[in-house]
């Protein structure tokens, strides 16, 4: 199809919008409440633009194109009705520019320079509006919110629906339920759907510093995949650039004294799993087994589907795993006291800061991780200290636990856990070096992928008899599911209830793509981003000698040296999942 | 009945709808009739809203056999149809009885209306039925290619089915029913010639007003208001005529009612309809409470930017009709009475 818009001639494709194709061809056209993995909903009313024959103003987010169609997106009256519809805007949405996620690249105020928008021209009319916090994670500032109803959208694509509007006299709030059977589960896409910025993470940006604060303490930072492929964003380098070394020095920068790296704990996580699915293959108990290293899919088991609390692995999550190594094995390695050490996690996450206050991950009453920090609060720290990561002189991780396997880097993307302990289980189970490492079936951003795995020739006998008979096979078959998108996790714990054998190992992350579209993570995110950074991440994987958990020198020195009792390995790397 | 020979009959008759938007029934009927789908909806719009419209109402009480008979016509014109018929709430509570009896074993449904003015708009309907927030979709689709839950549907409101069977029965004669309120003697829904114009039918029911007056026609609300000497048009809208005595009417106290009921009206998914209507009634709401009480004239001076700018958004850019048409009676009012 071919369309006009500015006066040049553009080739686009049936069935899309006026507002996809400008978008594809760089042209700006504003659009507050468009988000890509949501529903149109055309509301905020900024996206208008004139379309030759036709009368008045369109909404280009919500008009398909169609042949010969000749648009124009800035004209006089469009600029008129932007900008009245921005003040308008502005007036629902007290402004607090020191403290906000959108920090430096904030859509309303730049829009306000294009459009020369009066922002105080009418009253705030939702001065008072409450904020509301959910569990240790999440906040929301209802006086900041422009009611173009992003969060409602995507708490419901998520399948929690925790996010509602309630009539309030003649206006509706958005107000978290009060329907005891509906929780939180600090997925925070909430916080990267809002255009506004009226969510954020517990802390942010008023607590950065705390971690910082107590003198007297050993400092380690840690960090999760997830944040080598997005950080860069905040400095302005492309989406996807890999940026792990000018993070490390970056946070050295800060004055702290180690940097570890959280795809290390990865592996023991990867190691742990593969063993508890062979475990659970030989017994033939709580199948499928499920991934646990999303905090908000353990909650969303643990309160919406109890019955599922046996499927989920007992292993620890990642940052977890290595706070406690920090706290034991180093500590005792380097003769620190663990009460001295303070531990920091930066995480794509917003549901990690709910994590490390579970109380049963506590070693005799001691926390593996003191603080989380989101991508976007260490970048905010940075920024706060002056620190630059396009120029910064790149630094290693700290040793020992600095040395990831490319499976530990994988983990930041959708699939990525599933292949890792793939990648470990079949040389434990077939006792043969892994010829493809790559399972490109389990990546990807598809919301679910189901694959199912061979392994051939089987080594632990009590599996392969059983599989044998039932399957007819001469390997053993491992049926897979990958979820991100908590939404899609619904669909397959439904299908379990009625076929409990669908699956034989469940990998699920709450958030689209995975961590790399972490509710922590850079605003904005949305598919196209996520797509470059978890690129970037396979990227490392496939750039490194050592793919596998298992065959990490750093994992086998730790179980040799450290991790060489069932007692040390459960204190460490496994819990329990609560009935809550 | 051959299928056809309703919608050729309508077709001949130019009936066009009488929600307000005109639209030439026959062609609605003969879309819907021509989508394919396994199933189909119909609906009766019993919702109405307006402030000052009272004619289905009427309707209802008066007429429910052909209102029931031109769903009926509509079921058998449309093949594997089921109806609902969609009432404010008063009306649901009124003629339950009455029209539950009369739709014996058919496959017609009573729903009560949910929400305020705008769950009576077409797919603000088609929301409320299928249990969600009522408020506008996105068009198109339009109701007869894809309407409650997504397959063709037929809307159509109480007074339009009344004429379908009045059609069917060839007693069809270019009437429309009119609400006369307001500052008038002989208050009441009138049948009468569709091309009448507002003077016309003032006269013909004798309430061509004594004393110094105005017009608001069509609605309520969003109705224009009109000068004795601008009446030889027909009554658009859902054919109310309100009348006015000039000298007795607060501009001001008018146009917060419009305000009132548009604040609580409106489904607030939009920028230019929630905030544009929440800084109107803010601004006569001041101007109420002010002590130094201004003419329109001087209320319209001081505002003027910010009123036409406001008028602008929601003529422009508001979501659906009802943003869109709210402006006509402020700005009429403004013009003409300043």
């Amino acid at each position: 199809m071919k369309i006009i818009i500015n006066n040049k001639k553009i080739e686009a494709k049936k069935g899309q919008t006026i507002l996809e194709v400008a978008q594809k061809n760089k042209i700006d056209i504003p659009s507050l409440c468009f988000h890509s993995d949501l529903d149109i909903k055309s509301n905020c009313r900024l996206c208008v633009v004139e379309i030759k024959g036709k009368d008045g103003l369109h909404t280009a987010c919500s008009t398909m194109i169609e042949q010969g169609m000749k648009i124009i997106t800035e004209s006089k009256k469009i600029h008129k009705a932007r900008k009245i519809n921005l003040e308008l805007i502005f007036a629902q949405h007290c402004e607090e520019c020191n403290d906000c996620i959108w920090n430096f690249n904030c859509q309303l105020l730049k829009l306000a320079k294009k459009y020369n928008v009066e922002i105080t021209r009418f009253t705030d009319r939702k001065k008072g509006y409450p904020v509301h916090q959910f569990g240790p994670s999440l906040i929301f500032d209802s006086s900041k919110c422009i009611d173009c109803r992003n969060c409602i959208d995507v708490c419901q694509k998520q399948g929690v629906g925790f996010l509602e509007i309630k009539e309030r006299g003649h206006l509706f709030q958005v107000i978290p339920s009060q329907d005891k059977n509906k929780d939180c589960i600090y997925c925070g896409q909430c916080i990267t759907h809002c255009p506004v910025g009226a969510f954020e993470a517990v802390g942010e940006f008023e607590d950065v510093e705390k971690p910082l604060q107590d003198k007297s303490k050993t400092v380690i930072f840690q960090f999760a995949p997830a944040i080598k492929t997005s950080i860069g964003e905040e400095f302005n380098l492309p989406h996807g650039s890999i940026v792990t070394e000018q993070l490390v020095a970056g946070i050295k920068k800060l004055g702290v004294d180690k940097v570890f790296d959280v795809s290390v704990a990865a592996d023991f996580a990867t190691v742990e799993e593969a063993k508890e699915l062979i475990e659970r293959l030989e017994t033939n108990k709580n199948l499928p087994m499920f991934t646990s290293c999303c905090p908000s899919w353990v909650k969303f088991v643990e309160f919406y589907y109890p019955e599922f609390i046996p499927h989920l692995t007992s292993v620890r999550s990642p940052q977890i795993i290595l706070g406690g190594l920090i706290k034991t094995f180093w500590a005792e390695k380097e003769n620190i006291d663990p009460e001295k050490i303070t531990v920091v996690s930066v995480m794509p996450c917003v549901a990690k800061k709910y994590e490390i206050q579970r109380e049963e991950l506590n070693m005799d009453g001691l926390k593996p991780v003191d603080y989380v920090l989101t991508t976007r609060e260490l970048a905010y720290l940075f920024t706060k200290h002056k620190i630059d990561l396009k120029n910064i002189t790149p630094k290693k991780p700290d040793n020992p636990l600095g040395v990831p396997s490319g499976a530990g880097v994988i983990y930041g993307a959708s699939g990525g856990v599933m292949e890792s302990a793939l990648r470990t289980a079949y040389e434990k189970i077939t006792g043969q070096n892994l010829k493809k490492l790559e399972f490109q079936q389990v990546r990807g951003m598809d919301g679910i992928k189901k694959a199912t795995v061979e392994f051939h020739p089987v080594k632990c006998e009590a599996i392969f008899a059983k599989q044998k008979l039932f399957h007819r096979v001469k390997g053993l078959l491992i049926k897979t599911a990958v979820v991100n998108g908590i939404g899609n996790a619904k669909k397959i714990l439904e299908e379990l209830k009625e076929n409990p054998k669908a699956y034989d190992f469940v990998e699920v992350m709450a958030c689209f793509g995975g961590c790399i579209g972490g509710g922590g993570q850079p605003v904005p995110t949305d598919s196209k981003i996520r797509k470059q950074r978890a690129k970037s991440l396979y990227q490392i994987d496939a750039g490194k000698k050592i793919r596998s958990a298992h065959e990490n020198p750093v994992i086998k020195k730790v179980y040799e040296n450290f991790l060489n009792s069932k007692k040390k390995i459960h204190s460490i790397c496994h819990t329990k999942h609560l009935n809550i | 009945m051959k299928n056809n020979d309703i919608i050729t009959k309508l077709k001949k008759s130019n009936l066009l709808g009488k929600g307000g938007a005109n639209f030439p029934t026959s062609l609605k009927w003969e879309m819907v009739k021509n989508a394919e789908a396994e199933k189909k909806y119909i609906v009766c719009n019993g919702s109405e809203g307006e402030p000052n419209v009272f004619k289905d109402g009427f309707i209802l009480e008066n007429y429910p056999e052909e209102v029931i008979e031109g769903i009926k016509i509509a079921l058998a014109t449309i093949n594997n149809s089921s109806a609902y018929i969609y009432l404010r709430k008063d009306y649901y509570e009124k003629y339950k009885n009455k029209l539950e009896e009369l739709i014996g074993n058919l496959p017609i449904t009573l729903f009560k209306k949910t929400g305020h003015y705008i769950a009576g708009e077409e797919t603000s309907i088609l929301e409320a039925i299928e249990g969600k927030r009522p408020e506008p979709r996105i068009k198109p689709p339009f109701p007869p290619q894809s309407g409650l839950w997504n397959y063709p549907t037929l809307i159509n409101n109480v007074e339009t089915f009344y004429y379908v069977s009045k059609i069917n029965k060839d007693e069809y004669q270019n009437t429309r029913f009119y609400s006369i309120n307001g500052a008038v003697k002989n208050e009441g829904v009138y049948e009468l010639p569709e091309n009448y114009s507002i003077s016309q039918i003032l006269k013909e029911t004798n309430n061509w007003p004594d004393f110094s007056f105005f017009v608001q026609a069509g609605g309520g609300a969003i109705g224009e208001i009109l000068l004795p000497n601008e009446l030889k048009q027909q009554v658009g809208g859902s054919g109310a005529i309100i009348i006015f005595n000039r000298q007795k009417t607060n501009p001001f106290a008018l146009m917060k009612k419009w305000t009132d009921f548009l604040l609580q009206g409106n489904c607030d998914k939009c920028v230019p309809c929630r905030e544009g209507i929440f800084r109107l009634a803010e601004i006569i709401k001041r101007e109420i409470n002010n002590p130094n009480k201004h003419s329109l004239d001087k209320f319209f001076k001081a505002h003027k930017q910010t009123l036409q700018d406001l008028f602008f958004v929601l003529e422009q850019t508001s979501f659906c009709a009802l943003g869109k048409c709210a402006v006509v009676p402020f700005r009429s009012l403004i013009k003409k009475l300043k």
